[in-house]
């Protein structure tokens, strides 16, 4: 493959818009991760989204 | 089960568990096949060269940049007419990749710009147009982050995102209506492509690569800003039940 003369220019994209990509891909793992580990420090507080076993029964 | 049920936001993570691998490998063979014939099949134009592979990259940032910002409206008429549990969420979560892809249209345009044009930036209609909506994208953005209440910013960006929705036609057309130094559409056009197809399908390919993309991080997004939302309401109610004397937490949109 041969770029020609403005290959540093080809380069220079090719290269942003990978690390533009992977700016995207880390950002919405490392921002699951820290989601994922918030709700699991609440359960282990006690605190989650499920309803207390007496306020689920009392609404039946 | 009706479309309108994937409104609750449980419903919904189901669907993007599901869907996600399949989104992904679906698009990771695009990338590979769009980056094969765009590096090795496709020729060399024969006034610009080589450099012409700047395209493969140029042209689907810069439609998926006005494609994001489409979603965006969209879910702003949604937040704003029906006060869709999830159409915030994804107005929200869009804002980020549509202002990454834009970054891109704009950097590689200026790349491309450079030994076609002999200049990395000029004001005219279409890059202006352009800047204007990175810009509008990075004010949304903060705008979500400096309100308290969600529901409240949501609305707010909601009128912003459909104000700015004005710059679309603006970006589409400029090199119609303004004598600009970038080219007219050579792709999308009444007439059909004025691009050979040996240079169109690549050009396709990646398109397709690009817009797949989108919707994965866009779910991903989603899923992250839904987590968010229940963990922010989680620690309102333990705050309010540590301090019975304290109104009780306000419940969260698409939580």
């Amino acid at each position: 493959m041969d770029l020609g003369t403005h290959a540093s220019f080809i380069i220079a994209s090719y290269g942003l818009c990978l690390l533009t990509v992977l700016a995207l891909i880390a950002w919405v793992r490392v921002d699951k991760a820290y989601q994922e580990r918030s709700l699991k420090e609440l359960a282990d507080q006690g605190i989650s989204r499920a309803r207390p076993e007496t306020e689920s029964k009392g609404a039946q | 089960m009706a479309f309108w049920d994937y409104a609750n936001p449980t419903r919904f993570l189901r669907l993007v568990q599901v869907l996600l691998p399949w989104l992904i490998g679906l698009c990771l063979l695009f990338f590979a096949v769009g980056l094969y014939m765009s590096l090795f099949i496709a020729p060399e134009d024969y006034q610009q060269g080589a450099t012409v592979r700047i395209m493969y990259l140029h042209v689907p940032a810069a439609w998926l940049c006005m494609m994001c910002y489409s979603v965006m409206t969209l879910s702003s008429i949604g937040t704003l007419v029906w006060k869709h549990p999830l159409a915030d969420v994804s107005a929200k979560s869009a804002a980020p990749i549509g202002a990454a892809f834009t970054f891109m249209a704009l950097v590689t345009g200026s790349l491309w710009g450079k030994p076609m044009w002999g200049t990395y930036w000029v004001w005219d209609a279409r890059l202006t147009s352009v800047l204007v909506l990175l810009i509008m994208y990075l004010g949304l953005m903060t705008l979500w982050r400096t309100m308290e209440d969600q529901i409240k910013a949501g609305k707010a960006a909601a009128v912003l995102t459909l104000v700015g929705a004005l710059n679309l036609p603006i970006i589409k057309f400029s090199v119609d209506w303004w004598n600009t130094l970038h080219q007219p559409a050579s792709v999308i056009r009444m007439d059909g492509p004025t691009i050979h197809p040996d240079l169109l399908w690549p050009l396709v390919i990646m398109a397709i690569a690009f817009t797949l993309f989108f919707f994965v991080i866009h779910l991903m997004a989603m899923r992250n800003e839904i987590l968010r939302r229940r963990v922010r309401n989680l620690r309102m109610r333990a705050a309010a039940a540590s301090h019975p004397g304290t109104a009780a937490a306000t419940a969260q949109p698409a939580e």
